[in-house]
């Protein structure tokens, strides 16, 4: 029985969990939320079945991290001296790349994760489905009415 | 019924991570993983003389140097199964092996005074590991002589094998036994490199 390696876990699988991460929280939490992620699966990674399909943990671990996250802040809202500037990476200007992530931040929950976890994930709707807690159909709703409102924020700015 | 999925090509323009970004996020993980004891092998890898080598370190030592030729990546995959799926790459672990290597093949070092872990050896190839770092700097030992300090003259066909199978090459210095006949024997990591090693030794 061969089993890999973590470390090609993460160089297969890092990138995609951190824009899921970083399209269902925002950029502060996500980095912060994708160490915790394979902090986790490190963790469990010995118990791991070799036939599961791993994107899909891991995704399901950083769900569940990105729920944490969003309770904490509920429950201690930090309280901000002043109003806070949009998110936008070490003082570059906002590129319409960020725009769209932006966007992606914007949507409604359940269209934020849909659109995370099945079109950044890649993930099928009936896995999206259980994530969110709605049926299969739900999500495949939730996630094109995503695109749809995407689709018109990437169009108006590919326009200006 | 078929749903069509719609098009969402232009969600590729979602960058993914700044480069230096990520590399610091994985070299954090290593950090968070070694603190809290989850990281159960960390590896890096050296330039050398003798070529590029894996350095591989569970939290009790050493556990494993390997030549290009026994291939890093089988060798990573071997180690995951063998001792814990739990590797990363994580440097500073290795720091104190890539140091006192640095200073081996600069002929600055005779010696070395690193934590090793021979979990990998056991029963006899361990009791010849244990002999061939007995084996002074410079000096070299036949198979045969190996065989009767391990405690089976016999067995010297085993002492190669224990040589050949060695997993911390170049530390547990295989490369100072020699066949009885003066003839140079073989190496794991090729025969010039074990003839790289000897001069160096020699000259120093």
């Amino acid at each position: 029985m061969t089993v890999k390696p973590f470390e090609l876990i993460v160089a297969e699988h890092g990138p995609t969990v951190l824009r899921v991460c970083r399209a269902v929280l925002d950029p502060a939490d996500a980095d912060d939320a994708w160490s915790e992620t394979f902090l986790a699966a490190l963790r469990a990674y010995p118990r791991l079945r070799q036939e599961s399909n791993v994107r899909a943990w891991l995704v399901t671990i950083a769900h569940r991290k990105a729920i944490d996250r969003h309770r904490a802040k509920a429950r201690a809202p930090v309280p901000a001296a002043t109003v806070p500037e949009r998110p936008s990476a070490y003082g570059i200007p906002a590129e319409p790349d960020s725009r769209l992530w932006d966007a992606v931040r914007a949507l409604p929950p359940k269209q934020r994760g849909a659109v995370a976890y099945h079109y950044l994930a890649d993930l099928p709707y009936q896995e999206v489905g259980k994530l969110l807690g709605t049926s299969e159909a739900a999500a495949r709703r939730s996630a094109a009415d995503g695109i749809a409102a995407l689709r018109n924020i990437y169009q108006q700015e590919k326009a200006r | 019924m078929m749903t069509t999925e719609p098009d969402a090509s232009f969600l590729a323009s979602l960058a993914g991570p700044d480069e230096q970004v990520y590399r610091g996020l994985r070299a954090r993980l290593a950090a968070q993983a070694a603190r809290e004891g989850i990281l159960d092998i960390a590896y890096r890898t050296i330039d050398t003389p003798v070529g590029e080598l894996l350095l591989a370190a569970t939290e009790r030592g050493l556990v494993r140097v390997a030549y290009p030729a026994e291939g890093h990546d089988a060798v990573l995959s071997a180690l995951a199964g063998q001792v814990s799926p739990r590797v990363l790459h994580a440097p500073p672990r290795l720091d104190a092996a890539a140091r006192e290597l640095d200073e081996y093949f600069a002929r600055t070092r005779r010696s070395f005074g690193l934590s090793l872990d021979l979990q990998l050896a056991h029963g006899f190839r361990r009791t010849v590991l244990e002999h061939l770092i007995q084996i002074g700097y410079g000096v070299t030992a036949s198979y045969g002589a190996v065989a009767v300090a391990s405690g089976s003259p016999a067995a010297v066909r085993a002492v190669g094998t224990a040589c050949a199978r060695n997993p911390l090459p170049v530390v547990i210095p295989c490369h100072r036994v020699v066949r009885g006949d003066g003839s140079i024997g073989q190496y794991v990591g090729g025969t010039e490199a074990k003839r790289a090693l000897l001069d160096l030794e020699a000259a120093a």
